[in-house]
C-alpha cells in the first residue's frame, strides 16, 4: 500500500485540519468532534442541513458545508458511517432555531446511526426531519431488502435542500424539496481499478488488465457484477438505459446530469464520458439543463466513474442555479476578497 | 451472571475479535468493504479500558451494559457499532441494578438484547447477517429444558453456534451492505454472524470455565 499518510489511526483528523487550514474562511470544527460546520453561520430562523458519512467520499462531505448547501458535515471513519453522539453534535451545530434536515444516504449503519441520533436530538428538543438517498439503480429495489445504495446523486440534495433552506421555509418544505430531488434521481456507476481502505491496506477486490466492476458503489465494494471492460460509448449507454429506465425518462425531459470521477479517473477520460452520455441524450431527445463534471462523490483512488440524471421539473431547476458558496462547489456568488 | 463475569466477557471478545482482526476483515473484504475487524477492535479496545482506567467496583449489571453498550455505540461507528451499542443500552433494564444476576434473568437479557439488534437492523434470521448466529443461539437456550445449568446449555450450544456462523455461507444477503452484491454473496461465510460467535464462545469460556 501506497498512501499519503502520517498515522494511519489519526488519517480522519488529519484531513479535517488540513481541510481547515486550505478553507478557514469556510469550515470550523466542532471542537473534540469529526464535525465540520460554516465559519459563518447561517441565520437564525432558517432550517440546517445536515450530512455525512464515512470518510473516503472527499470533496463530501465536509467540501459542501458553506452558503446555500450544508450547515454540518460529520465525518466517519474511512467508509464508516459516523457514531450517533458524532451526529448529535453536527445536529446542535446547524440547529438554528428552526430545526434540522439529515440527508442520509442507504446504508444499513448510516440509516442506524443518524436514527439513533435522531432520538439524542429530540430527548434535547431539536426538532430533525430527516430524507434518506437511495439513487443506485445498480442495485434491485425491494421492501425484503436494505433496498438502493445512496451514491452521487446526494449531491444534487444536498444543493435543492440547501438552496431551499438558505431561501427561509419551514422544515417541512426543506424536507419536501430534498425528498422530491430523491423521487427524481438515479446513478450507476462503474469501477477500473480497485481503492484501498487505509487501515486495511490491502484492496477490496483485484482486477484483471481487461476486467472492471459494473455497478459498484461508494465503498470500494464489489459491483454487482464483472465484465471485460468496453469502449466508453458502450458503457454510457448501458448506464443511461439503466437509469432512464428506471426513471421512465420520456423525450422532451430536462434533467441535470452528473458525470462523477470516482477518485483516480482523469479528467480526460471523464470527458470521454460526458461526450457520450451528451450524444445518448441528444439521440433520446433529453435536454440536458446542467451539467456537473468532476469529482464530486468519490471512493478513495478508485478509477472509474458514475453518471447520475436528475428529472428537473416545478422549482428545482431554479433551486440548482441558487448561488451557493462552499469549498467544493461555488456558483452565483461575487468573490470579494 | 456476576459483574465480574460480565466484565470478563467483554474482555474475552475483545481479545478473541483483535485475534481475528484480520480474518475478519478479510470476511468483509469479500462482501462488503473490509473493515468488520478493524472497527470492532477499536471499539472493543475502548471497551477495555473501562477496567484498565478505573476497575469500578460499585457498577452494577444494569450500568455496566449501559456503559459498554455506550462505548461501543460511539467508538465502533458503522452498523456494528450501532447494532452491538443500542442493543446493549437498551437490554439494560433487564439486568438488576446490582452486582448479580440469576441464570433465568440473564437469558431474559440476552433475549432482549437480540431483539434490539432485530429490530434496530429490521433484520431476520437467513438474511446473512449477525441474527443468524444470535437468534437461533438465544432461542436454543430458551428452548431446552432449564433444570440443566446454563453453563451445561451453553455448553453444549457451542458447536450449533458454529452450524450458525457457516450457515450464512450459503445464503444470500437480504440486510447489510453485502445485500448489494445480489447472487454474489452467497459462497462466503458473513463477518458479522462469524464475530457473533466469538461472543458465544467467550460466554461458554466465562460462565463455563
Amino acid at each position: 500500500m501506497k498512501k499519503l499518510l502520517d498515522n494511519v489511526e489519526q488519517l480522519v483528523d488529519d484531513a479535517l485540519e488540513g481541510l481547515i487550514w486550505a478553507f478557514p474562511e469556510y469550515l470550523q470544527r466542532v471542537p473534540g468532534t469529526h464535525v465540520l460546520t460554516r465559519k459563518k453561520a447561517k441565520a437564525e430562523g432558517k432550517v440546517g442541513i445536515v450530512s455525512g458519512g464515512g470518510s473516503g467520499h472527499e470533496p463530501a462531505h465536509g467540501g459542501y458545508v458553506g452558503y446555500g448547501m450544508l450547515d454540518a458535515a460529520v465525518a466517519g471513519e474511512v467508509f464508516t458511517s459516523p457514531t450517533p453522539d458524532q451526529i448529535l453534535a453536527g445536529i446542535r451545530a446547524a440547529h438554528h432555531g428552526a430545526g434540522v434536515l439529515l440527508v442520509i444516504k442507504n446504508y444499513t449503519g448510516d440509516v442506524m446511526n443518524f436514527d439513533i441520533a435522531k432520538d439524542l436530538a429530540a430527548d434535547e428538543g431539536i426538532e430533525t426531519a430527516s430524507v434518506i438517498v437511495n439513487d443506485d439503480v445498480a442495485v434491485e429495489d425491494s421492501l425484503y431488502t436494505t433496498g438502493r445504495r445512496g451514491i452521487a446523486g446526494t449531491v444534487f440534495v444536498h444543493k435543492i435542500a440547501g438552496a431551499l433552506a438558505e431561501s427561509g421555509v419551514n422544515l417541512q418544505a426543506v424536507q419536501n424539496g430534498a425528498q422530491m430531488v430523491i423521487d427524481n434521481v438515479r446513478s450507476m456507476g462503474f469501477a477500473l481499478a480497485p481503492c484501498t481502505v487505509p487501515a486495511a491496506g490491502k484492496p477490496t477486490f483485484t482486477l484483471s488488465e481487461t476486467e472492471m466492476e459494473m455497478g459498484i458503489g461508494i465503498h470500494g465494494e464489489p459491483g454487482t457484477h464483472r465484465q471485460d471492460i468496453k469502449p466508453a460509448r458502450e458503457l454510457a449507454d448501458f448506464l443511461l438505459e439503466r437509469i432512464s429506465t428506471d426513471l421512465k425518462l420520456e423525450s422532451g425531459s430536462h434533467v441535470a446530469c452528473l458525470i462523477n470521477g470516482m477518485g483516480a479517473t482523469p479528467l480526460i477520460e471523464l470527458a470521454v464520458l460526458a461526450k457520450n452520455v451528451g450524444a445518448w441524450l441528444t439521440a433520446k431527445q433529453i435536454s440536458k439543463d446542467v451539467v456537473w463534471m468532476g469529482e464530486y462523490m468519490t471512493s478513495l483512488e478508485m478509477a472509474g466513474a458514475s453518471v447520475t440524471l436528475l428529472r428537473l421539473s416545478g422549482e428545482l431547476n431554479k433551486w440548482l442555479a441558487a448561488p451557493c458558496d462552499t469549498p467544493a462547489l461555488r456558483q452565483g456568488v461575487v468573490y470579494d476578497r | 451472571m456476576t459483574v465480574e463475569q460480565f466484565s470478563l466477557l467483554w474482555q474475552c471478545f475483545a481479545q478473541r475479535v483483535r485475534q481475528n482482526q484480520g480474518h475478519l476483515d478479510d470476511l468483509d473484504r469479500a462482501i462488503g468493504d473490509g473493515d468488520h475487524g478493524t472497527n470492532l477492535t477499536r471499539g472493543l479496545g475502548n471497551v477495555e479500558t473501562l477496567w484498565n482506567q478505573s476497575p469500578d467496583q460499585n457498577l452494577n449489571l444494569q450500568a455496566l451494559s449501559k456503559k459498554v453498550g455506550m462505548t461501543l455505540l460511539s467508538t465502533v461507528g458503522g452498523a456494528s457499532g450501532a447494532l452491538w451499542g443500542s442493543g446493549l443500552m437498551k437490554a439494560a433494564q433487564v439486568f438488576p441494578a446490582s452486582s448479580e444476576c440469576d441464570d433465568e434473568t440473564f437469558v431474559l437479557w440476552m433475549d432482549a438484547f437480540v431483539g434490539n439488534i432485530e429490530e434496530r437492523g429490521k433484520a431476520h434470521v437467513g438474511d446473512k447477517t449477525m441474527v443468524d448466529v444470535m437468534r437461533p443461539a438465544v432461542n436454543w437456550l430458551k428452548a431446552i429444558p432449564q433444570d440443566r445449568s446454563l453453563r451445561a446449555r451453553l455448553h453444549e450450544l457451542q458447536e450449533l453456534v458454529q452450524q450458525y456462523s457457516q450457515g450464512t455461507k450459503d445464503l444470500q444477503a437480504r440486510r447489510g451492505r453485502a445485500s448489494y452484491l445480489g447472487a454474489r454473496s452467497i459462497g462466503h461465510v458473513d463477518p458479522g454472524a462469524f464475530s457473533s460467535a466469538l461472543w458465544w464462545e467467550c460466554l461458554d469460556s466465562v460462565l463455563g470455565g
